[in-house]
This record gives structure tokens, sequence and C-alpha cells, in this order.
């Protein structure tokens, strides 16, 4: 059997950031598409489009993943968290604050992705030590910094985390 | 990059997901994690008039023991076995190899029955299965079936699968402390291997699987014979390329690739780390 290819969109809740959207979206389309062309979340940048550069980084459901190298209606059933969620009403996220203490970042292209998979290889107790992070963070390109100060944010983002007993 | 269209269903369970396969067949493509299928589909390689997306299927996602099999269900990601504690006491070869796939987020969705059922050459689990004497445990319309590793790779990017077939688990007796190895040369931290290398030595007599060596994953026969024979490591080492005809291409010629298999195959043996 030949499907009509032109009347393939689906109707699917994505939700994100905590809200739930409903919408109509064509199943090729990617999540970092409709993240910032439906949604208007440009926060979540488009580098590489090859799952190289970690540019398009978002959570789901907390985990670290790259959004251009996901079909949005793979994140049905799923919560997704994009850089503009993860501010709380208190102020900045304690990742988001130590990139800006530690001055992680020079043009902030890389930043958004490497705020989110910071938040989640912490949660995942990746940040022991310096090599670890490194490691941790091979997935994410930065052009201007050579990494040492983000490598330090990712340092003072889990010594904070960790002190609140988070 | 966005993929060509196509028509889209969301498995709810195994019996439907074989059902639709039936009825579509090679004009379907199963998605799981996405990390081999969307990046193809994106460069046109792949184009699939129907995506069955199985990412979601509930019961396929564990690691666990059987009898003395480890038994690993086909949706289990990259980071669970990354981090399995029983993974980590019975196989710490496959354990190690999952570590070293792509980056932390390709980890995060990628899955072992994708690696295995989209038989890149250039994937790494897959060595690690061959080196584990691994099976394929396969579901079709006439129930399960047990398809040995070294019979399931016929072409690149060709499976034993019948269409409606697909990949449920995978399975191999347990290794607990033998001695293994691991080794994947590449230019940059997330690039596939030019040439990788997973050895095992027991148990069933022991095994070396080679990664982007030929059209598939590989079995370094001669090696794994002279292993047997107690010939000493250096004489083994020489013998890793011996039933490979590598391919040349932007990344190395074939005659590196042979002096890479011989070099990595001499680290493995030597119980050195990848990095």
């Amino acid at each position: 059997m030949t499907y009509v290819l032109a009347d393939t969109a689906v109707t699917v809740t994505l939700t994100v950031n905590g809200a739930a959207h409903d919408m109509r979206i064509e199943p090729r389309e990617l999540l970092v598409s409709v993240l910032r062309d439906r949604l208007g979340l440009t926060g979540t940048h488009i580098g590489c489009e090859t799952t190289s550069c970690g540019a398009c980084t978002v959570l789901l459901d907390g985990r670290s993943v790259k959004s251009c190298t996901m079909l949005a209606v793979q994140a049905q059933g799923h919560h997704i968290t994009t850089i503009e969620g993860l501010a709380g009403p208190d102020g900045l996220h304690p990742v988001q604050q130590a990139f800006r203490s530690c001055h992680g970042l020079q043009c902030g292209f890389c930043t958004p992705g490497m705020v989110l998979a910071t938040v989640s290889l912490i949660e995942e107790g990746r940040a022991a030590d310096e090599d670890s992070v490194r490691s941790a963070l091979e997935g994410n390109l930065c052009r201007c910094t050579g990494y040492h100060n983000i490598v330090q944010a990712v340092l003072s983002a889990a010594r904070a985390i960790q002190g609140d007993g988070a | 990059m966005i993929p060509a269209p196509f028509a889209y269903r969301r498995a709810e369970s195994v019996a439907q997901v074989i059902e639709l396969l039936g009825e579509h067949g090679d004009e379907a493509k199963l998605l799981a994690g996405g990390h081999s299928l969307v990046p193809m589909m994106k460069l046109r390689f792949a184009r699939p008039e129907l995506v069955i997306d199985i990412g979601d299927l509930p019961g396929l996602d564990y690691v666990r023991m059987e009898g003395g099999d480890v038994a690993i269900g086909a949706l289990t990601r990259h980071v669970t076995l990354e981090t399995s504690p029983l993974l980590a006491a019975t196989a710490p070869l496959l354990r190690h190899a999952a570590s070293a796939v792509g980056d932390c987020q390709i980890r995060h969705r990628g899955t072992i029955g994708g690696s295995v059922a989209h038989g890149d050459p250039a994937a790494d689990l897959p060595a690690a299965l061959m080196a584990l004497r691994g099976t394929v445990v396969a579901e079709g319309p006439a129930g399960r079936r047990m398809i040995p590793i070294d019979d399931f790779y016929v072409g690149f990017l060709e499976t034993a699968l019948a269409p409606d077939e697909l990949v449920v688990e995978l399975r191999f007796p347990r290794a607990d402390r033998q001695p293994w190895g691991f080794q994947k040369f590449r230019r940059r931290a997330i690039d596939w291997a030019i040439v990788g290398l997973a050895y095992q030595a027991e148990p069933a007599g022991g095994g070396i699987g080679l990664v982007s060596m030929g059209p598939t994953t590989l079995r370094a026969t001669s090696a794994e014979a002279a292993l047997r024979s107690g010939a000493p490591a250096s004489e083994v080492a020489r013998l890793a390329d011996a039933d490979s005809e590598p391919p040349g291409d932007a990344a190395a010629t074939p005659q590196f690739r042979r002096h890479l298999a011989r070099t990595l195959l001499a680290r493995a043996l030597a119980g050195q780390a990848d990095r």
C-alpha cells in the first residue's frame, strides 16, 4: 500500500517548559524546528544539524538530547526543557549563574546547549573532576573560549548544586 | 536538512509492529532512538514511506540474567548499558564499548537494538557482541528465533532480518572478570572509529570483533585460532587483518586500516585502555 504523502500530518501534544501545546505537525519536522519556528523558542540554536556541535541541546525528561536529531513526534509523552524554561521565579538556575560568574562564554552561540548539557551531566554524576567534565562535554563545541572557563563553570555549578543537597 | 515526507505510526506493542511490517514490508522503517535513521533520512540516503516509532514500546528496556546468559532488551539505551552495575560485573567489555559511543546526548537516545539492526560496520556495539559470541533474538509472525551474530550481517547495512521481523533482545554468555580489551582509533572525540576492535578472552573460546574493516562487522577468525592454539600475543596481533578486505576512504587507506587492526589488537591483548 502506498500512502498519499501530502496528507501525513499528525496531531500531537508536546510538553515544553511545563506547558502542553496541541499542534498539527508533519512527522518529518525536527524537534529543533518545532521549538524555534512554531513555539518561538529561539534560545535553542541550530549549529551543525549533524548531531555534532550540541548547540541544539535540550532536556528530554531531564536528560540532554540533540534536538536536530529527534523528530518532534518522538517527544510526545515526554517533558522537554529549553533554555527559556530553566530559570526559576527566584532568578537564574545555578548552572546559568555559574556560567555568568565564571564567564563561561564569549560569543554565546553555544551557551544554551552548554548550559543544558551541564544540567544533565551534573545530575548524572559526571562532574566529579575536570577530566570527567571534559569527557561529558565532548558533544558540545565552543569555537571561542578554548573551554577553560566553561569547565570551571561546570565544576562551580556542581559544587553549588551538590552543596545544596540537591 | 529535513527528511522527505513520510507517514508516521506510533506502535503500541511488538505484535502491532510485526503486523505493520507485514503490511508495508520494505517501505517501512523502524524508529527507536533515531540516531542512525534520522541522520540518514535528513541526507535522503533513507526515504521510507512509513516510519513506525517503537521508541516508547514497553517491556524492551532491560539488562538481566537468564540462566548463565546476559539478556538485554532491544530498546535499552547506551547510557543504561554504560551505567549498569550488572553489565559492569558480567560483561565489562560491552559496558565500556557503550561508553565509547558518540557523546552523552547520543547515548541518551541511541539503543542497542537500533545499533545492531542498522548494520553499520562502523558501529561499536556489534563488534563487542561478536567478541562476546552474542545472539540476536528476532521476533516475527512465527514467533521468536535466535540468530548467532556471525549469521546476522549479510552485507553493508544488510541483515538476516526478514522484512516482517524486528530485533527484540541481545544475549551472550556472561564473561565476568575474564580479560577483555576495546580499542577505538579516531581523530576527534565523537567521531566514528576509523578502525575499532573488541577482544574478549573467554567464555566460549573468546572472540575478536572488528569495526570498519569491511562491509560488515567482522570476526578476526585467524587471530582467534592463533589465540586458542596458544600463540604468543605478537603473533596473534599480526593476524588481526588476515580475514579482512578493508576499504579505503578519506579517513584511511586499506593499508593503514590493516596496520591499525594489528596495532589495536596488540594493545587490546596487552589490556591497554583505549583512551
